[in-house]
């Protein structure tokens, strides 16, 4: 845990949600609440890491991530790189030496998608003091920063986390984002966190997790404030966890009329891509409960935010100047 | 050991004085004030009321500016910026505590035109303390202290207003 942290507490790389403690990811939180008003200004960019070089350094393809870490870069003004290391073949070198040669070229931060869990760990440890690295996602174990988009999200709407019912419903073993909101959603101290699934989904650990589980969507969804609903991979379903997708979404697809036993006022969240139809119904994910795209948008301020925070930890304070 | 500073309500009035006579000359309706934070948002508001301007006076958080981020940090609490109108064709008031080094000026000359094309922007301090890094200078300025390099004078606020002195003398 203490490789993210520096002795000070601050953030030096952001590999995982678990651990941190709530005022720093409430500190993080509140830059990200800052940088969500750069979006209105006429020039949507703040020169904060001008001159600073940050590599998307991605061993697994992911469009929609990558772009929103690129957007979150661009509008800080940094230089901005993109190495898709699935497509092109590392030709012999071991990873430890391509991360050396791409920190060669002067990289400030390595953004990294590895379908491996620990792998940015891996590499956080291999980095030269001062590089920061940020997991974009590394295989069933974080994805911290999806994770902060969505307790982001949550707060905009729902205000303070403690009276809140949030219910995570889906594949919650093979799920890096569900691990990551359930830390980060327990450290925040929201009232109660739920997770929603057959138990061929579940991980063995879950209670360990502090959550409660539920295997009925019904009793899962009462009173929930927000519901998540979580991507299903299709190979799930030749792997014999699961008999079929109508059989899924008759069982835990959400719907308006699965939600009424919910809150009123519940919001309904998505990481994406939306598989419809299977963990969710087009009118729900389309409707007004639905803030699946502004948990998109509101992406970009949260890793602006953690960027920023991560390359702006500084060895000692020097006084503002005036 | 802390010199005797002096108090805020009468270096205001003179701040009024001097901006009256600004929003004079440039026209009144096409004067914004903004303030600098913190200690630049509490007098805008000050001003705004004692001038009777209309609307509401804006705001700017130059943390996100800053060109020191790699020596100090992020700050703990960065405020969102606020500018109530468009700044196309005004006169943008920038409204700060200290102008000391210049750089903060510079940091929000550079927000401001993010913003927009302001038609000018106008620079009003209540303290103006020697020590410029940058050219840059006040068009209205209520006091002029000098103070030894390592000390530091801010306002506190927003109510009451006062000056005080961080830091030893070096």
């Amino acid at each position: 845990m203490s490789l993210q942290l520096d002795a000070d507490g601050r953030l030096r790389h952001f590999l995982t949600t678990e651990g941190l403690p709530r005022a720093l990811l409430t500190h993080i939180l509140d830059t990200a609440e800052s940088f969500s008003g750069v979006i209105g200004k006429s020039v949507k960019k703040v020169p904060l890491l001008r001159g600073r070089t940050v590599i998307n350094l991605f061993f697994e393809s992911s469009t929609r991530t990558r772009t929103t870490f690129e957007l979150a870069a661009k509008r800080l003004s940094a230089d901005v790189l993109n190495v898709n290391v699935a497509t092109t073949t590392i030709k012999g070198e071991s990873l430890v030496d391509m991360l050396h040669n791409l920190e060669a070229m002067q990289a400030d931060m390595f953004v990294v998608r590895h379908a491996e869990s620990g792998a940015a760990e891996y590499i956080a440890r291999h980095v030269q003091p001062g590089v920061a690295v940020l997991n974009a996602g590394d295989g069933w174990h974080a994805h911290p920063t999806q994770a902060m988009l969505d307790v982001f999200t949550i707060r905009r709407h729902k205000g303070a986390f403690e009276p809140l019912t949030v219910s995570i419903v889906g594949d919650i073993r093979h799920s890096r984002v569900a691990r990551s909101q359930i830390h980060a959603l327990n450290a925040l101290g929201t009232g109660e966190v739920r997770v929603v699934a057959p138990r061929t989904l579940l991980p063995r650990d879950v209670e360990g997790l502090g959550v409660r589980v539920h295997h009925d969507l019904d009793s899962g969804l009462r009173d929930a404030d927000v519901v998540i609903g979580l991507r299903l991979q299709r190979e799930r379903m030749q792997g014999a966890l699961l008999p079929s997708e109508s059989e899924y979404y008759r069982r835990y697809g959400l719907s308006e009329a699965r939600l009424a036993v919910a809150h009123p006022e519940a919001i309904v969240m998505h990481p994406g891509p939306i598989n419809r139809g299977v963990e969710i119904d087009s009118d729900l994910a389309d409707g007004p409960r639905s803030v699946i795209l502004e948990q998109v948008t509101n992406g970009i301020a949260v890793r602006m935010a953690v960027m920023s925070l991560v390359l702006g930890v500084a060895p000692e304070s020097t006084p503002e100047a005036t | 050991m802390s010199a005797k500073l002096p108090d805020v309500p009468p270096l205001l009035d003179r701040l009024a004085a001097g901006l009256e006579a600004l929003l004079a000359d440039e026209g009144r309706g096409r004067c914004t004030l903004v303030g600098i934070h913190s200690g630049g948002v509490w007098l805008a508001e000050a001003l705004h009321q004692r001038l009777g301007l209309a609307g509401a006076p804006g705001a700017l958080d130059i943390a996100f500016y800053r060109d020191d981020l790699a020596r100090s940090g992020m700050q703990a609490r960065v405020r969102p910026s606020r500018l109530p109108l468009t700044v196309d064709d005004r006169v943008v008031i920038l409204v700060d505590d200290v102008l000391y080094t210049g750089r903060t000026v510079r940091a929000a000359l550079n927000e401001v035109f993010d913003y927009g094309r302001p038609a000018a922007v106008r620079l009003a301090v209540l303290v103006d303390r020697p020590g410029r890094e940058l050219p840059i200078a006040a068009d209205v300025a209520a006091t002029r202290l000098e103070l030894p390099a390592g000390q530091r004078v801010k306002l506190q606020g927003p109510a009451p207003l006062r000056l005080v002195l961080e830091g030893g003398a070096p």
